[in-house]
């Protein structure tokens, strides 16, 4: 919403441009079968389109809106989203314009109680988080969507019926250029939480919904404060309920707050309100200058997802899939992180490269991913909102005392997006192996960063198939470079990343670690393996290379039969 | 649980009292919270605190 007067698309500091309908192919009888449709052009959409495109495969695009999204909405972007972005080739124009951050700071009745404090490993290429508005989001990846040459992008086209086939799915598209029908091989349903297709398919999130009730609202104010997560609990400028402030570029700040028991939604998104409500959450930081009211929106927090995210050749991603509280910034992060998942294994499985059968893994892992998300959520959720006289009274006392005292403090931690494991993913099947080491990233993580001699950083030489980093004395001996070659047969954009303690400088073939710093990192010794999937989880590491082992985690990870 | 000498388990027991009528009937709940919350952490034992709250929820009626 915006205030009287204004356009929904009428912002302070953002431009929306208007897109329109293309004239397509179909509308002229051509009755091309597209390898990919995707259906939602939000960030989720674009993403797996881009991811995609770096393996070659063409996909249509379609989206019902125009132009990009009405509101700031998803705000923080994690450091492994950095990452997708990366490797999509679109991550410049986000750093130049997001803000960066990894502090936070709790209050009770305005006293601070925790000090949030988010790792920043000294190897590591980005910050914890990042913040910026979601019609910057999308207009990056639009950018990038225009200029591949392998999207083809149609605004203002809606999908109507859906039809799934053995080989391949039909839909009507109804767009202002005219209707048509459109086939593919595969579609992704990026079309969000109230998704058009789900719907159509018959198909139910399942979960819960939580009780609290939050109003999310954008203003433009010159304040002076760094780029850090704030929360009030009890603040004096909305008693009985939760704040929370964020920083965003162009001078914008997201206020959102909660709204008190039995305080009606319709009463408490009317602009009146609302400005009486931000004035005094304001004054009660010591904000006393002018500001003005950009947009807002009201959320309740739910943690609903589907059963299965595949149903035949239709695959759900990002909101159409599952829907998580925000208050632990996973609603886009983890959305990202579905369409990376898929976007690889379906690139594979289109050119070739791997069985069908690694589709399979897509929702076990992602699906995994947001059980997961759900459990932190819970959490979070319950003590920024809680549910009943008992959570409210626990929470009064846990936080009245953190006050004075220590131990309660990091209830109030809001268990910010860490990246899922796949530990038990059919492709990691010999996550025992991680009893060898004593520390490391273990099996299913995100492989960890690291900053070498000439300032670029290892994981900048991964490329886009499997990746092997092996810790040596000096070079591969046979053995281990027969492995190598090995490897490079099963997968031909396999990339082997060698890590010598020997030798003093970094060349093309081996990276110099002569100070022991990545073996320490890794926890490895000479001999050491970790094998990286394309999305740079660890798909497998041992202590001292086991190449029956290696190959075969290799072989499941381009979808060959499990062992 | 090791269990008090009696004569010191009269004193918290009256220590209680008077700490609650101290509190107030406002505040009555919240005392008691923050009190059991304390205990709970110094008691630095999760089953032993589980089983302490089954025994105060046990027979409320």
């Amino acid at each position: 919403m915006r205030p009287a007067g204004k356009g929904a698309l009428e912002s302070l500091y953002f431009d929306y441009p208007q897109f329109a309908a293309p004239r397509v192919p179909e509308l002229d009888g051509a009755a091309a079968r597209h390898p990919v449709l995707i259906v939602g052009a939000g960030p989720i959409g674009m993403t797996a389109a881009l991811v995609l495109a770096r393996y070659g495969i063409k996909s249509v695009l379609v989206d019902r809106k125009d132009t990009f999204n009405d509101g700031s909405r998803a705000i923080c972007i994690a450091r492994p989203s950095m990452h997708i972005l990366e490797r999509i080739g679109a991550v410049a124009p986000f750093l130049k314009k997001s803000l960066g951050w990894r502090f936070g700071r709790s209050y009770y009745r305005g006293e601070q109680i925790f000090r949030l404090e988010m790792p920043q490993p000294p190897g590591e290429k980005y910050l914890p988080m990042y913040n910026l508005q979601q019609q910057y989001i999308e207009k990056f990846l639009h950018d990038a969507v225009a200029a591949s040459g392998l999207i083809d992008m149609r605004w203002q086209s809606e999908l109507s019926a859906i039809e799934l086939h053995d080989d391949g799915v039909s839909v009507q598209i109804s767009s202002p250029a005219g209707d048509y029908r459109l086939d593919a091989d595969y579609v992704l349903a990026a079309d969000g939480a109230r998704s058009p297709i789900r719907s159509m398919l018959g198909l139910r999130l399942k979960g819960d919904n939580y009780e609290g009730r939050y109003v999310i609202a954008d203003i433009r104010m010159d304040h002076d404060f760094p780029t850090e997560r704030r929360a009030f609990f009890e603040p004096a400028g909305n008693p009985g309920g939760t704040v929370l402030i964020h920083k965003q570029p162009d001078n914008i700040w997201r206020v959102d707050y909660q709204l008190r028991e039995g305080e009606s939604e319709a009463d408490a998104v009317k602009e009146e309100n609302l400005r009486a409500r931000v004035g005094a959450i304001l004054a009660d930081i010591g904000h006393t200058g002018p500001w003005e009211l950009e947009w807002w929106s009201v959320y309740s927090a739910n943690t609903l997802c589907l059963d299965d995210y595949r149903h035949g050749r239709v695959i759900f991603i990002g909101d159409s899939a599952h829907i998580v509280p925000i208050f632990g910034v996973r609603g886009l992060n983890n959305g990202l992180a579905d369409a990376e998942n898929i976007g690889w294994k379906l690139a594979l499985v289109l050119l070739g490269e791997a069985d069908e059968r690694l589709l399979d893994s897509y929702s076990p892992e992602r699906r995994g991913a947001t059980l997961d998300v759900f459990a932190n959520a819970t959490k979070s959720t319950r003590f920024m909102t809680p549910p009943t006289r008992g959570w409210r009274l626990a929470r009064e006392a846990a936080l009245s005392l953190s006050l004075k005292h220590e131990f309660p403090r990091g209830l109030a931690n809001p268990r910010q997006m860490q990246p899922y494991t796949y530990s038990e993913s059919r492709l990691t099947p010999y996550a025992g192996r991680d009893d060898e080491f004593t520390g490391g990233p273990v099996c299913g993580s995100a492989a960890p960063n690291a900053k070498l001699g000439d300032g670029s950083y290892l994981l900048d030489r991964a490329g886009h198939g499997m990746i092997a980093v092996l810790f040596c004395k000096g070079q591969p001996d046979a053995e281990q470079t027969a492995l190598l070659e090995q490897l490079r047969r099963i997968d031909k954009r396999f990339v082997p990343i060698v890590v010598s303690s020997g030798g003093s400088a970094s060349t093309a073939k081996t990276i110099a670690d002569a100070d022991g710093e990545i073996a320490r990192l890794f926890a490895a010794m000479p001999g050491t393996l970790y094998l990286l999937r394309p999305d740079l989880h660890i798909a497998g590491r041992w202590k001292v290379a086991v190449p029956a082992e290696i190959l075969k985690t290799a072989g499941l990870c381009l979808g060959s039969e499990t062992p | 649980m090791s269990a008090m000498p009696f004569e010191d388990f009269e004193t918290a027991y009256e220590t209680l009292a008077t700490a609650i009528d101290q509190a107030g009937p406002e505040r009555e709940a919240l005392f008691l919270t923050r009190l059991a919350l304390v205990l709970g952490h110094e008691l630095g034992d999760i089953a032993a605190f589980r089983k302490a709250i089954e025994t105060a929820l046990d027979g409320l009626e």
